[in-house]
């Protein structure tokens, strides 16, 4: 098979891309191919990966313009003209080549009260949801996010306003606003209200057009909002 | 770094410039409605003057144009709605081929009835 041509981008925010050469091969993954730069082409290359299966969450890049996890990308699938383009994720602090300072982004899942907040101990037994409860269902339906930041990268909405919450922190306070056990509902609904949380959310689907995991943060953001309203009405915040 | 037009290269993300684009066309349409409305504080002759002008041929083809601009704005708005306000089902996430599909049949039948 023909070389793969890969441009890789070097630096911070400010940089470029630097062109590579990689041996193309059968079921090559992405991060086979940034892995092969780093180790035989340019040893400098910074970029992140742990377990390369889909489960860890940190080797999500931008490929050929939108964002992916890389680990379970296929090159045959994404490369355009035997051509690969692999940039850091959009809209956060590039540290350094294909690493970004995901910081903001965790911290906003903590803003959107993203933790779990109980009335029991561990002496108490275990708590009885029923897997066919809408609770339950929804929670399901969200509950499989691993934190790769695909839809903070490919939200619009995160560019054009920096306080949002992004497609991520909301979906976790959705899981939990569903989740019978938490006891913050309220405290969590008012963190998410507001014009940088839920109500900013332009429905662009961009992070259910990307998630990996086939999510749709933008089911649970439009939950938020319905239950936010209803919250309001209800006098509850 | 932000996204480029790759990363928007979607069809809900074509719904969004669409009813973002004829929301903004229509706004600036509506000044013209009213003057045209206005026309009958002049009298009967003077809005039914204005009636005869808009029965030429160039202008019923461009109102086809509005006729397009409202479908696609009121059923992306419907699209919207079901988004926002019901509960989430798979079959949402392709209600736009329906908005589109009926905003095509809308402005399709008022050309139709042109000829």
């Amino acid at each position: 098979m023909e070389n793969l041509k890969v441009r890789i981008w070097r630096g911070t925010e400010q940089g470029d891309f630097q062109d590579f050469e990689v041996p193309r091969q059968e079921s090559q993954t992405v991060l086979d191919v940034v892995t092969y730069v780093q180790r035989k082409c340019d040893a400098t290359l910074s970029y992140r990966f742990a377990c390369r299966v889909g489960v860890c969450g940190s080797c999500a890049m931008t490929v050929n313009g939108q964002s992916r996890w890389t680990c379970r990308t296929h090159v045959s699938k994404v490369a355009t003209d035997n051509t690969l383009e692999i940039a850091p994720l959009r809209n956060l602090p590039v540290i350094k080549d294909l690493v970004t300072d995901m910081r903001e982004f965790f911290d906003k899942w903590a803003r959107a009260r993203g933790r779990f907040t109980g009335s029991t101990t561990r002496k108490d037994g275990f708590a009885k949801v029923s897997p066919e409860s809408k609770e339950r269902k929804r929670v399901d339906a969200g509950i499989e996010c691993i934190g790769c930041g695909v839809c903070y990268s490919a939200c619009d909405v995160v560019s054009w306003n920096k306080d949002y919450l992004g497609p991520a922190a909301l979906n976790r306070a959705w899981t939990l606003i569903n989740d019978v056990r938490d006891t913050a509902r309220n405290e969590r609904l008012a963190a998410v209200a507001g014009d940088a949380g839920c109500h900013a959310c332009h429905t662009h689907l961009s992070c259910t057009e990307r998630c990996p995991k086939g999510l749709s943060p933008t089911a649970g953001i439009a939950g938020l909002k319905r239950a936010v309203l209803s919250a309001t009405l209800a006098g509850d915040i | 770094m932000k996204n480029d037009f790759r990363a928007r290269n979607h069809p809900a993300y074509w719904a969004f410039i669409v009813h973002r684009s004829s929301g903004v066309l229509l706004a600036l349409f509506l000044p013209l409605h009213f003057w045209a409305l206005g026309q009958a504080l002049h009298g009967a002759a003077a809005l039914d003057g204005f009636l005869r002008w808009t029965e030429q041929p160039l202008v019923k083809f461009a109102e086809t144009g509005l006729v397009l601009l409202l479908a696609a704005h009121m059923a992306g708005g419907l699209r919207l709605l079901a988004l926002e306000f019901l509960d989430w089902r798979e079959w949402q996430k392709t209600l736009l081929t329906a908005a589109a599909g009926v905003s095509l049949v809308a402005g399709l039948a008022f050309l139709l009835n042109l000829v």
